[in-house]
């Protein structure tokens, strides 16, 4: 049996950010912890995050979900880690667009792993589970701004 | 039953999803619905539209004929007394929320409120908010470790204090049948009234509201072959008398004063506004295509087909199955090592349609200490061949994911 359409979603690097995920844990205080949940399927995330000067000093989160939620929370985590809090918004604004098909130029954004989940765009009833994190992400740098 | 002859009526089977044939096993969130229904809300539309109640024309009369008609096709189905204790509602949850919303100006400080966990989250949420509002004391019948519902549990709970007793007639995640003619019996004893869920039983088996003597029974058209946006709330007749409408507006009132105005007999009185005309007629419909094939026949079907999965299913290792032995038309489980959306994912690619989520039941999915399942819910359509795909299916999915573990 093929699974080749099945593999534009699910490719090795996510499937290894599922199984070993990066940055699981927590912070100590000092840090934002923003939780957020996707009340259509339950997967919830609880993120952490170290803001000082406008950068990112630390990212971490803990949560239970589907292998799309979990490995998106991992790469992201990973992409955001001691970029500024700009660069960290830019990068959401690049991956909610890939969500929706759309590619754009990404020269200035280094984005690790999470190009990975471009396949997502074709199952739509995914999307929600990949950028679970990166809501929790958005939240929390708004939070932090008020 | 010839299923093969029944699956013809489901235009929407003959499909291929993902280069697949469709297999459809999600019928416990909503059914497909056969041509004759489907038929009965175009021909509603092209040849009979127009207000109820009102018009002096023909079409007017035609469209009251067809409505008030599908209400009595209600009242023989579920063998109700009168067409005056049929409610058309716009599903399940507006039928429970009526009721919890009436019983506000019933219910004080020190009354009582009796549920279960397993129920859906519309038997829950509405009384939570009329225990809040009332003050009254929300109470859960602790289940039993299998799933099911004790009678000595509920004789335990249930107190004079007990003001109304709710329950769901079959769990949507666990198949659990309750026992709600036993348990609307012991409600009665101390004075309490019993309201069921009837949203997973009525589509499946017969259901007699006089022989279980609930006080009221809630159900919805779309998981019985009927269109969305219709569904039925039964009450007796002398309870719906005493009880306030909670939407005001057209159709529900007799005579309008400046200051004060009187409602319309049962039913009108809790049917404000222009009801769902064209979903009660495709309701009535849905209600014809089932007794033709008969409740018992399929509920016959249902069991071999959840039998023969159950027996099927049980063959995978690493598979975990919750709910009862004993059980409706619906299994719902999970895989170890994989999500139940990763597990919906790789079924859809295979062209199967099962449900993964907490299934509108987060409480039942703490006690069952699991965020989320997989659930395959079965209805006359489904076959064995529909089964063999599943396993095949859920074989491949753990071979998939067990590839990278």
């Amino acid at each position: 049996m093929s699974f080749n359409n099945l593999d534009t979603l699910y490719r090795q690097v996510i499937m290894d950010h599922y199984k070993n995920p990066r940055n699981k844990g927590t912070l100590e205080d000092e840090s934002l912890t923003i939780d957020m949940n996707n009340p259509t399927c339950g997967d919830r995330i609880q993120l952490h995050l170290q803001i000082e000067n406008g950068k990112v000093e630390d990212a971490k989160f803990e949560g239970e979900g589907c292998s799309i939620s979990m490995s998106s929370a991992s790469m992201m985590t990973q992409a955001i880690k001691g970029k500024s809090t700009e660069q960290a918004l830019k990068m959401s604004k690049f991956f909610s667009n890939m969500m929706l098909g759309q590619e754009e130029e990404t020269d200035d954004l280094d984005l690790g792993d999470i190009e990975a989940l471009q396949g997502v765009a074709k199952f739509p009833a995914r999307i929600k589970c990949a950028t679970l994190a990166w809501k929790a992400m958005e939240k929390g740098m708004d939070n932090k701004e008020e | 039953m010839d299923v093969k002859a029944v699956r013809q009526l489901f235009p929407i089977l003959d499909q291929e999803v993902n280069g697949h044939p469709l297999v459809y096993l999600d019928s416990s969130a909503t059914s497909q619905k056969p041509l004759t229904v489907i038929n009965a809300l175009e021909d509603y539309y092209k040849l009979d539209n127009s207000n109820v109640h009102r018009g002096v024309h023909t079409l007017g009369t035609r469209a009251t004929d067809k409505y008030e008609g599908a209400r009595d096709k209600v009242r023989k189905f579920i063998n109700a007394s009168s067409v005056q204790e049929v409610i058309f509602t716009r599903g399940t949850t507006t039928a429970i929320n009526t009721v919890a919303y009436s019983y506000r100006s019933k219910l004080s400080e020190g009354d009582e409120i009796v549920i279960t966990p397993m129920e859906h989250h519309s038997n829950i949420i509405p009384w939570q908010q009329t225990a809040k509002a009332t003050g009254a004391t929300l109470k859960y019948i602790p289940l039993q470790e299998d799933g099911t519902i004790s009678l000595d549990e509920v004789k335990a709970t249930i107190s004079d204090k007990t003001k109304i007793v709710a329950m769901m007639h079959v769990s949507n995640v666990l198949g659990t049948v309750n026992p709600v003619k036993e348990v609307a019996k012991i409600a009665h004893q101390h004075g309490a009234v019993m309201l069921v869920d009837g949203a997973q039983s009525v589509p499946h088996m017969k259901v007699d509201v006089q022989d279980l003597d609930c006080d009221f029974y809630a159900f919805s058209g779309h998981k019985m072959c009927g269109p969305t946006g219709i569904g039925v709330l039964y009450g007796k007749k002398q309870l719906l008398e005493n009880m306030e409408p909670v939407e005001f507006g057209g159709e529900m009132i007799d005579f309008v004063n400046l200051y004060d105005s009187t409602w319309k007999e049962l039913p009108w009185k809790f049917e404000g506004g222009t009801p769902i005309i064209a979903g009660a007629i495709g309701l009535g419909a849905a209600i014809d295509f089932l007794t033709e094939i008969g409740l018992d026949e399929i509920e016959a079907h249902e069991h071999k087909i959840v039998t023969y999965a159950l027996q099927e299913l049980r063959t995978i290792d690493g598979i975990s199955i919750y709910g009862p032995e004993q059980r409706a038309g619906l299994i719902t489980f999970n895989l170890d090592d994989v999500h139940p959306h990763d597990t919906a994912t790789v079924l859809d690619a295979d062209g199967i349609a099962v449900r993964a989520g907490h299934h509108c039941a987060q409480p039942l999915m703490k006690w069952l200490d699991v965020t989320a399942t997989a659930r395959a819910s079965f209805y006359l359509y489904n076959t064995e061949d529909d089964v063999d795909r599943l396993v095949a299916g859920l074989n491949k999915a753990k071979e998939y994911f067990g590839d990278v573990f």
